[in-house]
């Protein structure tokens, strides 16, 4: 029979990952969700605890897919204590993806905003020109340097880290160092996924130079599919419409960068 | 003669007779444009509820294998008095407003809020599956029924539908009740309490474990409802349940309804479902000589 995709196929932990003290990366067998696009998601079921909408990490095995998560409310951290050989439940994937550009490309990722931007780099081409940018608090949760510069050894490139306290890499923002990057290059496409102030910043500093740049969106989410409408930013659904969009588009969206919705759905400001 | 998708519910005057079913994506201004203008005649807000909810914890929606979803949302909404605040601009859509209480008082407070809002009608909703103390337990309690209807009437001119469902009485007699209390329309059916195990991991899928079965499963018990309904009283009936293709909105309409609700649909296809819907009926009147979709409405008893 056809796999019902808004269905959760229950899959086991095989391996688990410790990427940072608060951050795992939990790998298991799934040829679906091996082959999603950057961009996708998944809703994943941790049984008895919640479900929650989770990108989809690459392996470096065939037939294999993960979730990174970072242990933060009680859904991700629930996600996060999953052993070595426990049940997950996994629908989709839903959502678009990102519109790779050839030539000379920007990526900047902050947490696990990371996960799409590390599959994003498996569609490159060997003549690109990549610059990674990785964003962090500290030197404690850096994550993903090292398998992006892995990712990246046949081309051009280079991976740029940024902590907000200077422990490790370029000291400051993420977003000083890409207003300082679209300063002084020209970029064919830049791609961001993170915490949404920082998408905001990226997407500003890249459209005011009239670079193509899209963003991947995160939301509270219940059903994936445009049912619910708990993921609405405006008009648009990011289970739907996204959760890659256009940054020209997004600027005009009168939430990005604003606004989420809680769980009742009422508007709620971002924090600067 | 050029068919016409107009219709009316009543006092209710429409332009196309497929709205958004309550529950589904009614949640944003913004959101409730694209769909008008995607096609939908109408819009129903989630039901609402005189304090914010914030419902249950996930998983809340699931399809179900062989056809049709099942949610446990659990009726989480922003309340009234913000929800009115964010309709207070709207100029174009037609949106039927529903409420969920438990008393009386909670319908007329929430009703008031929406006094300077554009409200096509409201749609009380007296059958929700999967929440305690509201929906299906107000509408199995007769008395309750009228005191909130009379209510709801005694404090607003503007149209007054109940949407009745399944429960553990026979939903007739709400409909009974609602039509004796003075309302306007009746919506039927709601979702049907259900529920969906997992067989690898041996629980239910549902936070709530109980919820509301949707879509096309549900449309031949919804439209033996609209037929039952229609072939008793005289009132107008806005038929819901699985519709999926304009075909589905015909049966609806040849039941006795002048008017269907769709949801469920739009997770499979997405809103373009609205103009598919809407060009197939056009088609089918056109190649059957209705002008108005009045001219359906109820054929079927006759035969």
């Amino acid at each position: 029979m056809q796999r019902n995709h808004n269905y959760p196929k229950v899959c086991l932990i095989e391996k688990v990952i410790n990427e940072t003290h608060t951050v795992r990366t939990l790998v298991f067998s799934d040829e679906v969700m091996s082959n999603v696009l950057p961009g996708q998601f998944a809703m994943v079921w941790i049984p008895g605890i919640n479900e929650i909408p989770m990108s989809v990490m690459i392996t470096n095995e065939s037939g294999k897919a993960a979730f990174t998560v970072r242990k933060h409310g009680p859904s991700s951290t629930g996600l996060f204590n999953v052993k070595v050989g426990q049940q997950i439940g996994i629908r989709g994937p839903y959502g678009n993806s990102f519109d790779l550009k050839q030539g000379k490309l920007l990526l900047v990722g902050g947490g696990t905003g990371l996960v799409p931007m590390m599959r994003l780099l498996t569609f490159v081409t060997p003549d690109d020109d990549v610059t990674v940018l990785i964003g962090a608090k500290s030197k404690e949760e850096v994550f993903f340097e090292d398998l992006a510069n892995n990712l990246l050894k046949k081309n051009k490139h280079q991976v740029i880290v940024t902590t907000d306290d200077g422990s490790y890499g370029e000291k400051g923002f993420v977003t000083d160092m890409v207003e300082k990057l679209v300063n002084h290059h020209h970029y064919d496409g830049v791609y961001t996924c993170g915490p949404e102030i920082m998408m905001f910043k990226t997407v500003q500093s890249a459209y005011s130079k009239g670079f193509f740049v899209q963003a991947s969106l995160e939301r509270m989410m219940k059903c994936g599919v445009g049912l619910c409408g708990s993921c609405c930013v405006g008009e648009d659904l990011v289970c739907r419409d996204g959760t890659v969009f256009d940054g020209e588009h997004l600027l005009s969206n009168k939430e990005f960068g604003h606004y989420y919705r809680n769980k009742a759905g009422i508007l709620e400001n971002y924090k600067i | 003669m050029e068919s016409s998708l107009a219709t009316s519910i009543g006092k209710i005057q429409l332009e196309r007779p497929i709205m958004l079913a309550s529950g589904i994506l009614g949640i944003s201004l913004d959101v409730f444009n694209r769909l008008y203008h995607s096609g939908a005649g109408a819009v129903v807000t989630k039901s609402l509820s005189k304090e914010p909810w914030e419902g249950y914890s996930n998983p809340t929606i699931c399809s179900v294998k062989g056809g049709g979803w099942i949610n446990a949302v659990g009726l989480s909404n922003p309340g009234a008095s913000y929800f009115s605040k964010m309709i207070e601009t709207n100029k174009d859509v037609p949106i039927l407003v529903s409420l969920v209480g438990s008393i009386p008082e909670d319908f007329e407070f929430m009703v008031k809020q929406f006094e300077n809002c554009k409200v096509t009608a409201y749609e009380l909703n007296l059958s929700c599956p999967h929440v305690a103390k509201v929906g299906l337990e107000v509408g199995d309690d007769p008395e309750l029924v009228k005191k909130i209807i009379t209510t709801v009437k005694n404090t607003t001119n503007i149209p007054v539908i109940a949407k009745v469902g399944l429960g553990t009485t026979n939903y007739l007699n709400t409909v009974d009740i609602s039509v004796e209390s003075g309302i306007d329309a009746i919506t039927a059916i709601n979702t049907i309490r259900a529920m969906v195990i997992d067989v690898e991991t041996k629980r239910p899928i549902l936070s709530n474990k109980f919820g509301g079965l949707s879509g096309k499963p549900i449309k031949p018990i919804a439209l033996r409802c609209v037929y039952e309904i229609s072939s008793k009283y005289d009132i107008p009936i806005i038929g819901c349940g699985g519709v999926s293709t304009w075909e589905d909105a015909i049966e609806f309409f040849l039941a006795g309804a002048s008017s269907v609700q769709l949801g469920s649909i739009i997770g499979d296809n997405w809103i373009g479902v609205f103009n598919e819907i809407n060009n197939g009926i056009k088609k089918y009147m056109n190649d059957n000589g209705f002008s108005k979709i009045e001219e359906m409405v109820g054929l079927a008893k006759k035969s």
